[in-house]
């Protein structure tokens, strides 16, 4: 192979870091940690993701991978499905259609930003997963689900910062 | 390189056709649950392997924090645990006693025999990891002999029912779940009931007749009606009684549930197991 084509496939490999992390962010969501109540409240760990790279690299996560990965998870851990997949969609839509708001903004108006999408986006999934399942689903751990998303944004987040400045700089 | 509004025209465009098949898919999911459940089975399959690798180490730190608490903890436990075995020897000799009595009259009446169970033990290998649903997902399909609808127990009690089966995975209901309704009955009284999940720690007992005696502490086991379950499995205990409605309390502890038992009930002869199953998977 010639260092032209090793350039182009570590470019393109580079290139899928944001899908790669949403994928591993499922796992992480969907394997039991065995710590006391977690299990229904765990926090919406792609829905970070989605967010931090709809703002950061937009064009390393095109809609089809976001759609894809959100129904991978609704599928792995029963959520109904289309459900994660729609919320998800609909939080990278909101976040593309306000890029000129994000563009070059501190840390904190991007995390206030997060914190004013983030119940938009539980208030849209117990409603419609509350119409598909035929009854009321019980709002309190959507509420403490909503709460621990919001409280982990910026661990992750620096997370995929240092990711971002080691493997997708020159990209 | 495509020109700029015709990228942005694109994108929307894909927004659209993505969020219209995300509906799509809700809707096909209830009209068509066969078509979906074998495109979960099929992603749970490929995926057990993977959810194998990271349940292990966060098992391992569940477990190393629960070693610490018990090295804390072993002067009192010694104590309360002597306490408990002087108390349990008294009642293994009842049981014994018992159950030799029971054996000597069964035999005398010609009680026809319930069948025995068989089962396999899994490992819980992911959950529901999110507010919609209380399910788990164990590393036992259909290549181990689990079969939808069979019911899944540990040693505290019963978990729930398989839903949905693979080849070398499986999902169960937890009997918390919206979707769950268990026939059950009063140990004590023997008043019949539906135990209702209501995705609350406490489901509730539906059904329950109007002049019941049920109160608080009374246990609750699984009836057997519908022979799915075997009778007298151990469910929980019944921890309000209210106006609205009485609540129990399950025994299983779902924040362990590590490894559990998928029991084979079925009565022999009787109907083809695969009918049965298919049976009560309809009734959902």
């Amino acid at each position: 192979m010639s260092a032209v084509w090793i350039q182009r496939v570590d470019t393109f490999l580079r290139g899928l870091t944001p899908a790669t992390l949403i994928l591993l962010l499922v796992f992480v969501g969907a394997v039991p940690w065995h710590l006391p109540g977690l299990a229904p409240v765990t926090p919406a760990f792609p829905l970070i993701a989605v967010y931090y790279w709809s703002i950061y690299r937009p064009d390393k996560l095109p809609f089809a991978a976001t759609f894809a990965l959100g129904l991978f998870h609704d599928l792995l851990t029963g959520t109904p499905i289309g459900l994660t997949a729609l919320v998800l969609l609909l939080v990278q839509g909101i976040v593309n259609s306000q890029r000129v708001f994000f563009h070059n903004k501190p840390f904190l108006v991007v995390w206030w930003g997060f914190t004013l999408l983030v119940p938009v986006a539980a208030l849209t999934s117990w409603v419609i997963g509350s119409i598909f399942l035929g009854a009321m689903v019980p709002p309190l751990p959507i509420i403490v689900q909503a709460a621990l998303t919001i409280l982990l944004y910026p661990v992750l987040a620096g997370v995929f910062s240092q990711i971002q400045f080691h493997f997708m700089q020159r990209l | 390189m495509l020109a700029v509004p015709l990228r942005a025209l694109l994108q929307r465009f894909a927004f659209g056709l993505l969020a219209a098949t995300a509906i799509t898919l809700m809707v096909l999911s209830r009209a068509e649950p066969e078509l979906i459940e074998r495109l979960r089975t099929g992603i749970t399959d490929a995926s057990a392997p993977i959810l194998q690798f990271f349940s292990q180490p966060a098992a391992s730190v569940a477990s190393a924090l629960d070693e610490i608490d018990a090295v804390m903890a072993v002067h009192e436990e010694n104590a309360a645990l002597r306490d408990r075995n002087a108390r349990l020897l008294k009642w293994q000799a009842v049981a014994q006693q018992l159950a030799h009595e029971n054996e000597v009259l069964q035999g005398m009446l010609n009680v026809v025999p319930d069948p025995r169970a068989t089962f396999v033990t899994a490992r819980v290998i992911g959950d529901s990891g999110g507010p919609f649903v209380r399910t788990a997902l164990i590393n036992a399909g259909a290549a181990h002999g689990a079969r939808k609808g069979l019911a899944v127990i540990n040693g505290e009690g019963l978990i729930g029912r398989i839903v949905e089966a693979g080849e070398r995975s499986a999902r169960i209901l937890l009997l918390t779940d919206l979707n769950s309704r268990i026939p059950v009955v009063m140990e004590a009284s023997r008043d019949r009931a539906i135990l209702a999940g209501d995705n609350t720690p406490r489901p509730r007992l539906e059904f329950l007749a109007v002049d019941s005696r049920a109160g608080v502490g009374d246990r609750v086991v699984t009836s057997g009606e519908g022979g799915l379950f075997p009778p007298g499995l151990p469910v929980g205990i019944v921890s309000s009684v209210r106006e609205d409605g009485v609540l129990v309390q399950p025994f299983v502890d779902w924040d362990r549930l590590e490894y559990v038992s998928v029991l084979d009930y079925t009565l022999p002869g009787v109907l083809p197991s695969t009918r049965r199953a298919e049976r009560v998977g309809s009734l959902r």
